[in-house]
């Protein structure tokens, strides 16, 4: 038996079976710590959270003005538009270091869900903006009750 | 107010982590970011403004050493009750920066306000720093 499998692998082969083992396992447990981030379309960077009962995204607007914010829902397509607006500088002002950047944004988002426009609620604190979308009533699951026959 | 006519880029925006380990080790185990600042100068002052999103005055220390000035912001994760988090295209952390100032700054009178997520810093020249418009006398 012994024999059997040192001529199908190698003389090393189990040892190279045990250490491809191992590098499926520590890629697993790594994929479990933390959820890999997705690369977004275009401004701003979003974050979803589910339940069954609805959907929040949470996007990080620094400087930008909420009367500047427009959001929009059809269905399960979500949008946030709006614009970052530079400082004004005046004249014999200026700039030593500029990292911070400014214009207009659109991000348009699908759900994973229809959601209840009407129940469409956003937050927009220290420069956070959270929208709370709850799903859309005929779209949940229902349970099917079975009648005797 | 101007139109803003261009188009904010993403990759313009991204959050770079710090990830010098000359500093010391943190106590929090948290990610840190190096908030992204702009600097501009005024006749009377330097200002500093720096993208600091989940900060607001409370939770931002500003300390100065010598001549350093190092800006620490802590942001508690705001985690939606009852709710998992199903997709992510950024994370949250602390954020954290140092400036060197030149002796040329008012240290005793640097203002800081926080607005939306920005931290404004004001930092006034020092006397002799200041243009300073010199008046011609008749003879």
């Amino acid at each position: 038996m012994y024999r059997g499998m040192f001529d199908r692998y190698g003389a090393r082969g189990p040892w190279r079976e045990m250490e491809r083992f191992q590098r499926e396992m520590e890629r697993l447990l790594s994929n479990m710590a933390e959820p890999r981030l997705h690369r977004p379309a275009s401004y701003p960077a979003m974050n979803v959270w589910t339940n069954n009962e609805g959907v929040v995204v949470t996007a990080e607007l620094p400087g930008v003005e909420p009367e500047d914010i427009d959001i929009s829902v059809v269905n399960d397509t979500l949008t946030v538009s709006g614009a970052r607006r530079p400082d004004e500088l005046k004249q014999g002002e200026k700039y030593h270091r500029r990292e911070r950047n400014f214009g207009r944004f659109t991000r348009t988002f699908q759900l994973p869900f229809r959601v209840d426009a009407d129940k469409v609620e956003a937050v927009f604190d220290k420069g956070v903006l959270q929208i709370s979308l709850p799903r859309a009533e005929a779209d949940k699951p229902r349970k099917i009750a079975i009648k005797a026959g | 107010m101007a139109e803003v006519t261009q188009e904010l880029q993403v990759q313009d925006t991204e959050k770079q982590e710090v990830t010098s380990m000359s500093e010391a080790e943190r106590t929090r185990d948290k990610k840190v970011y190096i908030p992204r600042a702009d600097i501009y100068e005024t006749n009377e002052d330097i200002y500093i403004v720096a993208d600091m999103p989940g900060v607001d005055e409370n939770s931002v220390e500003i300390l100065l050493e010598k001549n350093v000035l190092t800006i620490n912001g802590y942001v508690e994760p705001n985690i939606p009750e009852n709710y998992s988090l199903s997709y992510a295209e950024y994370e949250v952390g602390d954020y954290q920066r140092s400036f060197t100032l030149s002796n040329l700054i008012d240290q005793d009178n640097i203002e800081a306000t926080v607005k939306n997520g920005v931290l404004r810093l004001r930092l006034p020249k020092a006397g002799p720093a200041k243009a300073r418009k010199i008046t011609v006398k008749a003879a």
